[in-house]
C-alpha cells in the first residue's frame, strides 16, 4: 500500500515541479534533468493532461512513459532545430538546471570564475539566453546552497526580469521566469525590484534553514507567514512511486532522509 | 555523356589534404551525436593548426582542443551528455589554451548557420538580449526593427552574425557517390545548414549506396543533403564512433567513459589512451576499438 505517512522530500519536489506546469495549458513542457522530467510527467497525468511532452531527443510522446523508458506512442517530431522554432512561437515552458542563481533570478550554466579563464568551465550557456527571453522558464536546483544561490552570478546565461527590462522591450516582452524549485523550497522572481521571492518551504524545512542556504537576503519579514509546500496527494504518490519512477531514480537527486 | 553527375568519393586523407591551417571548419552532428569523428581524428593527427571550429560541441571539440588545433572556438555548449562536462574542453578553457572564445546561445548559433546558408550577413533574434553572451562578444551587435510592434515600439534585436565556414564536415548514415546523403536516425541535426554555410562540404558516411538505394526502404524526406551542397564523400564505417549513429549504432558509453577518464587523468593517462587509440590511422583506431570491446565482453 502506498502510504502518505512516509512522503519523501523527493516526492514533495516532484509535486512542486508538477505544480509549476499545472496552469500552462497546451504547450511544450520541456524538462532538463530527471526531477523536472518526473514532475512534468506527473503534471500531465494530473493537473494538465494537455501538456505536450518529448523524449528529450526528437519525438513528442503520445503516452506518459516512466522516466528513463522509451516512448510507447509517438505523437510528433521535435528535432533540435524545431525547438528553436517553438521558442520563437512561445508555446513552451522549459525547466532548466542552474549552477548559480542570483538575487535577481539570473542563471549561470556557463562557467564559474572569470569567463576569460574560468576556474571551472561548465556546459556553456546552451539555450538559456534564448529560452529566458522567448518562453516561460523555470529552474530546478537539487542541492540548495549558498554556492548556488549567490548575490550575482559569474556569467548571466539565463536572463532574470530586471536585466530583461534593462535590455529593452524585445527582451522583456516574453521574459517569464516562473518558478525556482529546490530541494528545500519554491520561489518565484516577483519580489521587490524583481528579486527572488520565497513562496513556500518544503515540509520539515524552516524559513531560517532556507535563508541559511541562500547567499543573499530573501527579505522574509514574517517567517511564520511563509506557507508549507503542499504534500503530494495519495494519487500522486502512486503515480510517482509505482508508475513514473518505480526504480527510485529521483532519490539520486534528492536522497531520502 | 549520359547525364551522370560526377563521382565525389574520396579517402579520409584526401579530405584532410583539402584543409589548410587557419581555416574555419564547421562540424555537424550535435554534442555526442552523429559526429564525423573519423575526419576529426584525422585532423587531430594532421599538422593543421590555428583552426576556427564552429560546432554543437562534443568530443570533436574535446579531441581537437587536446591536440592543440583550435585557435578560435564558436559554440553554445560542449557536452558528452552522459558525461555532462567534456573534460578536454574544460581543461582547455581552465588552462586558457584556446586563444579566442565565442560562446553564444543555441538559437543564435542556429540563426548564424541559417544566415550563412542564405548568404545573409545576419538574422535577427531575441536570444542573447540581456545575457552575458553580448557582454563577452562585443562584436555581436543589435539591430533596431524598422517596424513598430503593437505598442508602437521599434524592438532592438540581436543581429546574429552569419557563421560563414570555409569547410563543413558532417557524418550521415548513407550517401551516394555524388553527395546525396540521408540520415536514418531521429534527428537531422543541422548538417544541411553546415554544408550550405560552407564554401566546401565533405560528408563521411556509414555506407555508400547507389542513388536508388537511398530511398528504396527510406522516405525521401530523409535525404537531407543534395549533391549540390557536397564536394566530397568518404565511406567511414563506424566513423562516428564513439558518438551515436542511430540506427547503425548507439553511443559507445563504455568507450566514452574511458575517454573521459583519460582526459580527466594525468598527462600519462592521456598519453596512454592516445597511444592506444589515437596515434594511428582510422583502421588502427577501429581495430583498437574492437579489441577494447572484446576485452569488455570477456
Amino acid at each position: 500500500m502506498t502510504s502518505t505517512t512516509d512522503i519523501t522530500r523527493a516526492d514533495v519536489c516532484a509535486a512542486a515541479v508538477a505544480d509549476a506546469f499545472a496552469e500552462d495549458g497546451e504547450i511544450f513542457g520541456s524538462p532538463m534533468g530527471l526531477m523536472p522530467m518526473l514532475g512534468v510527467r506527473l503534471a500531465k497525468l494530473t493537473s494538465n493532461p494537455d501538456l505536450v511532452l518529448s523524449d528529450g531527443e526528437a519525438l513528442f510522446l503520445g503516452g506518459v512513459p516512466p522516466v528513463g523508458a522509451k516512448a510507447d506512442v509517438v505523437e510528433g517530431w521535435i528535432p533540435f532545430r524545431r525547438v528553436f522554432e517553438v521558442i520563437g512561437y512561445g508555446r513552451r515552458h522549459v525547466m532548466m538546471g542552474a549552477t548559480q542563481v542570483d538575487r535577481h533570478g539570473n542563471q549561470n550554466i556557463s562557467a564559474i570564475g572569470p569567463f576569460e579563464r574560468p576556474k571551472r568551465q561548465l556546459l556553456g550557456s546552451r539555450g538559456a539566453p534564448g529560452n529566458t527571453v522567448g518562453n516561460r522558464t523555470s529552474y530546478w536546483v537539487p542541492k540548495h546552497s549558498p554556492r548556488v544561490f549567490v548575490e550575482a552570478v559569474d556569467v548571466v546565461s539565463g536572463v532574470g526580469p530586471r536585466r530583461a527590462k534593462e535590455a529593452g522591450v524585445a527582451a522583456s516582452k516574453y521574459n517569464d521566469i516562473h518558478r525556482i524549485v529546490t530541494n528545500l523550497a519554491v520561489f518565484d522572481v516577483k519580489g521587490a525590484d524583481d528579486t527572488v521571492r520565497l513562496l513556500s518551504v518544503h515540509p520539515g524545512v524552516s524559513v531560517a534553514e532556507v535563508q541559511e542556504a541562500t547567499g543573499f537576503d530573501l527579505g522574509v519579514t514574517d517567517p511564520a507567514a511563509v506557507p508549507e509546500t503542499r504534500t503530494p496527494t495519495a494519487e500522486e504518490l502512486i503515480l510517482i512511486r509505482e508508475v513514473l519512477d518505480p526504480k527510485g531514480l529521483r532519490f539520486k537527486e534528492v536522497p531520502a532522509a | 555523356m549520359n547525364g551522370t553527375p560526377r563521382d565525389k568519393t574520396m579517402t579520409i586523407d584526401e579530405v584532410v589534404g583539402q584543409l589548410e591551417s587557419g581555416m574555419t571548419i564547421g562540424i555537424g552532428g550535435w554534442g555526442p551525436r552523429r559526429k564525423p569523428m573519423a575526419l576529426v581524428r584525422a585532423i587531430a593527427n594532421s599538422d593543421l593548426t590555428d583552426l576556427t571550429l564552429v560546432a554543437w560541441g562534443g568530443a570533436d571539440v574535446g579531441l581537437l582542443a587536446r591536440a592543440g588545433k583550435i585557435r578560435k572556438l564558436v559554440y553554445a555548449f560542449v557536452s558528452l551528455d552522459s558525461v555532462p562536462l567534456e573534460p578536454n574542453f574544460q581543461k582547455a578553457r581552465q588552462e586558457g589554451t584556446i586563444p579566442e572564445i565565442v560562446e553564444i546561445d543555441e538559437g543564435m548559433f542556429n540563426a548564424g548557420l541559417q544566415a550563412a546558408a542564405q548568404r545573409l550577413p545576419f538574422l535577427p533574434i531575441r536570444a542573447g538580449l540581456g545575457s552575458d553572451v553580448l557582454v563577452h562578444n562585443p562584436q555581436i551587435r543589435t539591430v533596431t526593427s524598422p517596424y513598430a510592434d503593437a505598442d508602437g515600439v521599434h524592438e532592438e534585436l540581436v543581429a546574429a552574425p552569419a557563421l560563414n565556414l570555409d569547410v563543413a564536415l558532417v557524418h550521415m548514415n548513407r550517401a551516394d557517390k555524388h553527395g546525396n546523403a540521408s540520415y536514418l536516425g531521429p534527428d537531422p541535426y543541422f548538417d544541411d545548414l553546415f554544408c550550405m554555410a560552407a564554401e566546401r562540404a565533405f560528408v563521411s558516411c556509414e555506407q555508400i549506396v547507389d542513388t536508388a538505394g537511398l530511398t528504396v526502404d527510406t522516405p525521401v524526406q530523409r535525404v537531407l543533403l543534395n549533391r549540390m551542397m557536397v564536394d566530397g564523400v568518404v565511406e567511414t564505417p563506424n566513423g562516428a564512433h564513439f558518438t551515436t549513429c542511430t540506427p547503425d549504432y548507439e553511443r559507445d558509453e563504455r568507450f566514452q567513459r574511458a575517454y573521459a577518464e583519460a582526459a580527466r587523468g594525468s598527462e600519462e593517462d592521456w598519453a596512454a589512451f592516445h597511444e592506444r587509440f589515437l596515434s594511428g590511422d582510422e583502421a588502427s583506431y577501429q581495430a583498437a576499438v574492437r579489441a577494447f570491446a572484446e576485452e569488455a565482453s570477456k
